[in-house]
């Protein structure tokens, strides 16, 4: 395989929420839930999104408006093109038959979506800041919804959210995607109940392929070790929910 | 099976066997060349450092090709005083740390290696040969034996670390720029630094894939230019040379050290082969040397000449 965009066409674009739109593509790749492409504008930049979206040859990935490039992705038309390369990184590892609940703080809920997907029977919390970011709200009926300011479902934090239902849930299994704070209180709180966890991570990417070294986490690199971490390997990650590395590579404290 | 010495003296620097993880690869964090050199590499180079912390270009910074590699990365990096703590008691590697140093003039290398000074590197490499980044390198004519002879002349005058001069293969003149690093003081030289710039169009989009449009090539491609260039500085020299440029298995390694190489760089070769090829490397050249009945590597430098 070469390290190289291949053009595809916009065949589809849905509004999740204000913030947020899914772009679809005809385009069929094989993937496992977790993993992400590289998604290039011609002459602007170029940034990983995971795999949102999986049906037959369609794929799709959404994206939250917050940048110079995630703008400009916004302003995409459907027919126009764009450059993917992929798919990269370790994705979520789905075990059949086991009690399993994936936990999404904002954006990151587009990273567990085709988990949700590909399993039979999982529960899902999503967490926002507030009731119009919530997304995939027709996707996935009986999500278990909680808002910072309550405006949707329980309120408070997908963090306290997973801390009720494991009074009344045994699981086994924890499937998470959001900002790195909120992941390592997740992780701590599954550690305490003895539940499996997955991660998945986020950090400045260049090549994608594993050889830059923008990725590190602990010496893993996020892109190809990574993005998604399990129990294990978290453990042995000192840098997971303590620092991040800039984009000039210096090193520094996680802000959220 | 007898057994076979791979272990090399590089400018009194002992490595247990010839392999360095190349500048640019993987040399981003303490913790990267911690991996590294548990890997095998026999030693590592972190990622170059300016006075400034830089972002370097835009992406895609790094694509590959039928034939290697092409990256525009533009030397991001964090900046003298944060790659300081980074690299801070480097006696935790495995292996010896060399630090690269970049600058857009003189004085900008000499406050970096003065400020990585407190940490235990084992050398200082200066490239002054990047083709894809606008005031360093070739972009900022440092490819030349005039300005190679200052810059390393005001580096020598401030550390007694081996110093390594990083050369292109694009220039002609490679032997006149490696006598006059030489003649200012280096220890070693490293040949080579990536090849072009070249570029590669998307004819659907049509446009440069890498933001900065043109990025230097390493890999295969590389690999029999920099074979030459090792030779001809091999006859030119009397500095050992660390030969750098597409070397993934251990017949590329013999390959360049028959050249004249003491030692050989790897970069592009991690993407080949993962982060193990220096093991690999390390495993099919005493393999193949002991099936050709060398018992330690030295004796295969320069070979080729006789």
């Amino acid at each position: 395989m070469l390290e190289q965009p291949t053009m595809v066409k916009i065949y589809a674009i849905a509004e999740e929420s204000p913030g947020v739109k899914t772009f679809f593509f005809k385009w069929n790749l094989l993937f496992d839930p977790g993993q992400f492409v590289m998604v290039w504008i011609p002459a602007l930049d170029e940034k990983p999104f995971t795999i949102s979206y999986m049906q037959k040859d369609i794929m799709g990935i959404s994206v939250l408006k917050r940048g110079a490039f995630t703008n400009a992705l916004h302003a995409k038309k459907t027919g126009d093109i764009i450059g993917i390369r992929g798919p990269y990184g370790k994705g979520f590892r789905l075990h059949t038959n086991s009690n399993a609940c994936v936990v999404g703080g904002g954006i990151g809920m587009a990273s567990l979506a085709t988990v949700v997907d590909r399993s039979s029977d999982v529960i899902v919390i999503q967490g926002a800041r507030t009731a119009s970011e919530i997304i995939y709200q027709k996707r996935f009926q009986g999500m278990k919804l909680c808002t910072e300011d309550g405006t949707a479902g329980f309120k408070g934090t997908s963090v306290d959210l997973l801390r009720e239902l494991l009074k009344t849930h045994n699981l086994n299994k924890v499937y998470t995607c959001g900002p790195e704070k909120m992941l390592y209180k997740v992780f701590e709180l599954c550690k305490n109940h003895g539940i499996d966890c997955e991660v998945s991570l986020d950090r400045y990417m260049k090549c994608g392929f594993g050889i830059c070294g923008q990725c590190d986490c602990s010496g893993q690199r996020v892109c190809v070790d990574g993005p998604v971490f399990t129990t294990l390997e978290l453990n042995t990650l000192e840098d997971f929910g303590k620092t991040t590395i800039l984009k000039t590579g210096e090193r520094v404290k996680l802000r959220i | 099976m007898p057994h076979i010495d791979l272990s090399i003296n590089l400018c009194s620097i002992p490595l247990a066997n010839p392999t360095i993880l190349a500048s640019g690869i993987l040399g981003t964090t303490k913790a990267f060349l911690k991996r590294v050199a548990g890997n095998g590499a026999g030693a590592v180079t972190i990622k170059s450092i300016s006075t400034e912390p830089r972002e370097g270009h835009k992406n895609p910074t790094v694509i590959t090709f039928e034939a290697g590699m092409l990256n525009a990365v533009g030397y991001s990096n964090p900046g003298v005083d944060a790659a300081a703590r980074e690299f801070s008691n480097l006696q935790d590697i495995n292996a010896p740390v060399i630090a690269s140093v970049i600058g857009t003039q003189k004085e900008d290398f000499v406050r970096v290696v003065e400020g990585l000074s407190g940490s235990q590197f084992s050398a200082i490499e200066i490239p002054l040969s990047c083709p894809h980044t606008p005031g360093f390198g070739l972009l900022a004519g440092q490819g030349t034996p005039e300005a190679t002879f200052a810059i390393t002349s005001e580096v020598r005058k401030i550390t007694r670390l081996p110093i390594f001069v990083k050369l292109s293969p694009n220039i002609p003149e490679i032997c006149t720029i490696a006598k006059a690093a030489e003649d200012a003081g280096a220890d070693a030289i490293t040949a080579v630094n990536s090849m072009g710039p070249g570029m590669i169009i998307n004819i659907e989009a049509q446009r440069p894939v890498l933001s900065f449009k043109v990025g230097g090539i390493t890999g295969d491609a590389l690999r029999p230019i920099a074979v030459r260039c090792v030779y001809d500085l091999y006859k030119a020299i009397k500095i050992p040379i660390i030969g750098v440029g597409g070397i993934s298995t251990g017949r590329h390694a013999i390959e360049m050290m028959m050249a004249g190489a003491s030692a050989v760089g790897i970069g592009t070769g991690v993407y080949y082969r993962g982060i193990d090829v220096f093991k690999k490397i390390c495993d099919e050249m005493t393999q193949w040397m002991a099936e050709n009945d060398f018992d330690h590597v030295d004796k295969i430098i320069g070979i080729a000449h006789a």
